[in-house]
């Protein structure tokens, strides 16, 4: 998910890169060395994870996971979000140099909310509460995503409104999918690997 | 299913100094994306069209690149004209064509174009461990640069990984479906996708450790200064300032 190079208007470009390259700058300051390499890992995963269709009726969508980047990762998810979309950028052309901090935004922010929302619940023994907060992170975090993505759209012009909602409109059905594949996924997780979810 | 089809070639954008590319490529794309003359706007989709060509591209993998990167602006080119409100172009029957929607949907078309050609010709024809090496020699973060490029080296780690997991899933009759189950079986292969690749990443950094890794990070690579690189990057910066007049002449 992410919006295209050419389509807002330079105060929201601005300001969005201001914004990303506070929450890199945040993020690579918690990030300590010997954990870049598990960082990579899930950088990498974000970035695969756009090539992984799932599907939905008679059609597919792809999946975006950054709430279990950001539940894994916290304030670090900024700067691997930031690398991911580079990546993308430079082997698909999503994406690109102008729309880079406006994109970062979109998909770090709700990454890190979700870590300080539903990280703590995750980890709790619970397993009904930790599954469910598995669930409302992935879906949160898409959902979230998909009203900041529209919120730019409309800031920049507000002809894009009609653009927008259909946005957020085809966002729901994402995010019930993200939420069941993010519960799912963290459940596995501190069953295979605790250790993986840090805490 | 990852490939770099635009890095290799013997253009002469190809053998210019990537720091000076990035540079030129970060200015141009801004000013482009600012511009909302149609003058300007013609212009600069035509400059970017020029450097693809002296970039020496195939043709036809760039334009299915642009295809699909297309995708999002077709949404815009579609809906705007019929929802932006104010003077009606022509109607056919009920549905009214707005003026103000065909115009800012020719501009998102034009300079969405433009910039994405401009970074095909300029940025992605490095590689990545040549884009690590001039992002690190421009003065990023070291952690951000040592991120950047592992994550370059794990995409293809866990790519692997999925292709093999996905394979063995395949062979037990896996077939994808709007069920539970089907999204319970992605959500574990991805679980397991982490568990694997963590466990690769934690050995590769302790051969790392072990060969004296202290956690900075030393480059080979060295970009010998020549004055060809200046040169473009002046013919890159006048262009760019020729595009600003045209912009403040026939719009500001």
């Amino acid at each position: 998910m992410h919006i295209s190079e050419g389509i807002l208007t330079w105060p929201v470009l601005a300001s969005g890169a201001a914004f990303a390259i506070a929450g890199t700058g945040i993020g690579l300051k918690k990030l300590k060395t010997e954990d870049i390499p598990k960082t990579a890992i899930l950088s990498a995963a974000f970035f695969v994870a756009s090539l992984i269709h799932v599907p939905i009726g008679p059609s597919s969508v792809h999946l975006i996971l950054n709430g279990i980047v950001g539940i894994l990762l916290g304030w670090a998810a900024f700067p691997a979000i930031m690398v991911a979309l580079s990546l993308q950028a430079l082997f698909f052309q999503y994406g690109g140099i102008t729309t880079l901090g406006v994109n970062t935004m979109l998909m770090a922010l709700p990454a890190v909310l979700c870590h300080f929302f539903f990280h703590p619940l995750i980890l709790r023994n619970n397993q009904f509460l930790s599954l469910a907060a598995g669930f409302s992170g992935g879906a949160f975090s898409v959902f979230l995503s998909g009203i900041l993505m529209a919120a730019f759209l409309v800031f920049a012009q507000r002809e894009f409104l009609e653009v927008s909602l259909l946005v957020i409109g085809v966002h729901i059905p994402v995010m019930i999918i993200e939420g069941i594949i993010t519960m799912f996924c963290i459940g596995f997780l501190k069953k295979v690997q605790p250790s993986l979810m840090g805490g | 299913m990852l490939q770099e089809p635009f890095s290799v070639g013997n253009s002469f954008l190809h053998r210019t100094d990537p720091r000076f590319r990035l540079v030129s490529a970060l200015l141009y794309s801004i000013v482009v994306a600012v511009l909302y003359g149609f003058f300007s706007l013609i212009a600069s989709a035509v400059f970017s069209l020029a450097l693809v060509r002296a970039a020496g591209l195939d043709g036809k993998t760039v334009l299915k690149r642009l295809a699909l990167v297309n995708g999002f602006v077709l949404l815009f080119l579609l809906i705007l004209p019929l929802t932006a409100g104010g003077d009606i172009f022509f109607s056919i029957g009920f549905l009214h064509i707005y003026q103000p929607g065909v115009v800012l949907a020719l501009q998102i078309a034009l300079k969405s174009n433009a910039i994405i050609m401009a970074f095909i010709a300029l940025v992605s024809t490095m590689n990545f461990s040549t884009l690590g090496h001039a992002l690190n020699s421009l003065g990023l973060p070291h952690k951000f640069v040592f991120l950047f490029i592992l994550t370059y080296r794990y995409i293809f780690v866990i790519e692997q990984e999925y292709k093999k997991i996905w394979r063995s899933i395949k062979i037990r009759g896996f077939s994808p479906k709007t069920t539970l189950h089907c999204y319970k079986t992605y959500a574990y292969m991805i679980g397991m996708i982490f568990v694997k690749a963590s466990a690769r990443a934690e050995r590769v950094y302790r051969a790392m450790r072990c060969r004296g890794f202290n956690g900075s990070f030393y480059t080979l690579a060295e970009f010998p200064s020549s004055g060809k690189n200046w040169l473009f990057l002046f013919f890159m910066l006048f262009s760019t300032f020729l595009i600003i007049l045209m912009e403040l002449y026939f719009y500001g």
